[in-house]
């Protein structure tokens, strides 16, 4: 993009960008009008003729499908605690800066977010008109994000250093509880993976897959550029194999065929077999991206590790894979917003996703007819996690970068 | 050799343990590694072929000449219920290439206009087609197809209400394509569409289109500026520029990006389904719940997507080939 010229009054810019050329002109005009048409069409349909009360009436129905309503204590706890460990790690990101980078509280980008956060947890409950109970909990739950987020950003230091490294684990730690308290055991009531659903699935599934695809990924990768034949092959058939069918033929295998595979009793349950088919699936992409930054590493990175005594695995998991993996984030993360995309295809197989659950709805008399509603509220929700994992990406991307841009 | 000690061992060498031996570690890794893989693939198949024979219905493809029974909704090739199952998959492989076919050529369209649109002199052209993609990539496209169908297709008038537009009319009853005429409160045209063919027709194409339009894209983006300078400055107008200069260069960039992207198109046809689009998918899968043959269906499905990529592999190779340098 052309950089702002500060002398250039806005008419100026105005007329450079749209009014270069007379055929310019017209294409602008054509244009404006044209989006003026569209945006005033929306406006009216939303306004006037959508009917959002099928939202409003069936958030929850969206959010956890048919979770048994005296269980839900469960998934609030559950939500506090991520809302808890994201501000904590969130607020611990910016008190303790790393050595290379100048240290700043409160960048520009956190203010935003904390303003959007606020926005959404004031103004979303209202425009769902939860009641009034609910909405208490949504905003205890933002304050709880903020409050952290604030606390240890300004506390950070006193927390002794011996201590951070551990502070990692608490992440897997919690996916782990998160596991138990959605599922019970442990003197909870069990609530079977049959009755998750909705928004609640979509994100478990998608979650399970992102973790186990990215090692298995990495696996696959350095096995397919590695000098025994054995494993290349192996790698090199199961990665063309998986990529060359289509997500809902593998679906479908596991679905039909993987309960004859495996001895009576042994098979997982619908739920869980498609969140296996989804990881093998995705692994095999992701060794595709990993693949993509080994290559783009010169051979004298492993070649002087190797000559300063490392061997291979420590050579790899700390000077090959950490430059290499800089280069395929972007490629990588990609793919795990394909794989959280591609969760909808479990409607298809007849699971509970956030899109079957939205078949359900618009199957009520009361709301026939009202698709478009469900499906642009959906199309927002999934647009708004996908962009979120992209703009984490590009920000991982910065902080990950050996040669930190001078900030201004 | 553990860090710091010294490079030349003094004193006799002692034998290097096995777990050291450059040539035997390999080759134990990899008989380790092949042998488990070996033991779960047999375990699985075992179990596969025990549990099939209990329920005598072991790999065969004996029923594929029995009797279909189930109707499909549209076909190229003629098809009736009488006819036997490979006659229906046939039919509806032939439906899935008619889909993959158009969609590659529409999505190439799309994508190159929206890709170029990228590099336009005009501001808001530029953001427009940046607005386009990135609405589209994140959203998924099931979800695209699901909207297209229910949404816009199904909610087309009929009859004198249908929307006219020069060469093509949209109605309830379907996609008029040529000098389309009202007989009788029915449309007719000399090439008509059905509604499903023409939803899934447009998700796959506006979908793939925006995923080309950043192939195309980073493609003329790697053209050097120099490039762009050197015709300006001799007076080539700016889409002159593009057609005769940059494109040209871009394309060696391009074509591989744009066979990955069409391979995708090719299995994202699959999700027909969603439309109600009789593709080599949905047959396939009725014919497995018909028949209870899910291991022979789920072979001939892969199987089959299998060479429709290679054929587009081979043939964006070939294309490949014409397009790169060709130096002394």
């Amino acid at each position: 993009m052309a950089p702002r010229l500060s002398n250039q009054s806005l008419g100026r810019r105005l007329k450079r960008e749209l009014f270069a050329s007379p055929l310019d002109g017209l294409i602008s005009i054509g244009m404006i009008g044209f989006l003026l048409a569209v945006a005033a069409g929306f406006a009216h349909w939303a306004l006037f003729q959508a009917r959002w009360q099928v939202i409003q009436a069936n958030s929850i129905l969206l959010a956890i499908g048919r979770y048994p309503q005296s269980q839900q204590w469960r998934l609030w706890l559950l939500t506090s605690l991520l809302a808890a460990a994201t501000g904590i790690s969130w607020g611990l990101l910016r008190g303790l800066p790393r050595p290379d980078r100048p240290a700043r509280l409160w960048p520009r980008n956190d203010r935003l977010a904390v303003g959007l956060l606020t926005g959404l947890a004031l103004l979303s409950p209202l425009a769902l008109k939860l009641p009034l109970l609910i909405q208490l909990r949504w905003w205890l739950i933002a304050a709880l994000l903020v409050g952290l987020r604030w606390a240890c950003g300004r506390w950070a230091r006193i927390l002794p250093s011996g201590w951070r490294p551990w502070l990692g684990l608490a992440w897997p730690l919690l996916y782990l509880l998160g596991m138990v308290l959605i599922s019970g055991g442990f003197g909870l009531i069990q609530v079977s993976s049959s009755q998750w659903g909705g928004l609640l699935l979509t994100l478990l599934e998608a979650s399970f897959a992102i973790l186990l695809c990215f090692p298995l990924g990495i696996l696959l990768a350095l096995g397919r550029r590695s000098e025994l034949p054995l494993l290349r092959w192996g790698s090199v058939v199961y990665i063309e194999f998986i990529r060359g069918a289509p997500l809902i033929t593998l679906l479908f295998l596991g679905q039909n065929i993987l309960g004859f595979m495996l001895p009576g009793g042994l098979a997982p349950e619908r739920v869980w077999r498609a969140a296996w088919v989804l990881t093998f699936f995705a692994a095999a992409y992701v060794a595709e991206a990993v693949r993509s930054g080994l290559a783009a590493m010169p051979r004298g990175q492993m070649e002087a590790a190797r000559s300063l005594g490392l061997p291979v695995h420590l050579a790899l998991i700390h000077v090959v894979l950490p430059q290499a993996m800089r280069v395929a984030l972007p490629a990588t993360v990609g793919q795990f917003i394909t794989l959280l995309q591609d969760t909808t295809l479990l409607s298809l197989i007849g699971l509970m996703d956030l899109l079957q659950i939205a078949g359900t709805v618009m199957a009520n008399p009361d709301y026939l007819g009202r698709n478009a509603e469900v499906y642009l509220t959906l199309a927002v929700l999934f647009w708004c996690c996908c962009a979120a994992l992209g703009l984490g990406s590009r920000a991982l991307e910065r902080r990950l970068d050996p040669q930190p841009i001078p900030t201004s | 050799m553990a860090f710091g000690s010294s490079p030349i061992p003094s004193g006799p060498a002692a034998p290097i343990p096995w777990w050291r031996n450059r040539r035997l570690v390999p080759w134990l890794v990899q008989a380790a590694v092949g042998l488990s893989v070996l033991v779960l693939v047999a375990f699985l198949m075992t179990n596969l072929v025990r549990n099939l024979t209990a329920k005598g219905m072991l790999l065969s493809f004996g029923w594929i000449d029995n009797p279909a029974g189930f109707p499909i909704a549209e076909t190229v090739l003629p098809y009736d219920p009488d006819m036997p199952y490979w006659r229906a998959l046939a039919a509806g492989m032939v439906n899935t290439l008619r889909v993959v076919v158009v969609g590659l050529v529409l999505s190439s369209l799309l994508g190159t206009v929206a890709g170029a649109a990228s590099f336009s002199s005009n501001g808001l052209l530029r953001r427009l087609a940046r607005v386009y993609v990135e609405i589209i990539r994140n959203i998924p496209l099931l979800l695209q197809l699901v909207f297209w169908y229910s949404v816009v297709f199904l909610a087309l008038p009929n009859g004198q209400a249908a929307i006219q537009l020069p060469g093509i009319v949209l109605a309830k009853s379907g996609l008029y394509l040529g000098s389309a005429q009202l007989v009788n409160g029915v449309w007719q045209a000399p090439l008509s569409l059905s509604l499903e063919f023409g939803a899934l027709l447009t998700g796959l194409v506006v979908y793939t289109g925006a995923f080309i339009a950043e192939v195309v894209r980073g493609g003329i983006a790697s053209v050097p500026r120099g490039q762009w300078e050197a015709a300006r400055s001799l007076g080539i107008s700016q889409t002159q520029t593009l057609r005769r200069i940059v494109l040209p260069q871009a394309l060696r960039v391009i074509v591989p990006g744009l066979n990955s992207q069409y391979i995708s198109l090719a299995k994202n046809s699959s999700l027909a389904l969603a439309c109600g689009y009789p593709d080599f998918y949905s047959v396939a899968s009725n014919t497995g719940n018909q028949t209870g043959r899910d291991v022979e269906v789920v072979l001939i499905l892969m199987g089959s997507y299998l060479v429709i990529d290679l054929l587009i592999s081979a043939l964006m190779n070939g294309v490949n080939r014409l397009v790169q340098l060709r130096e002394r």
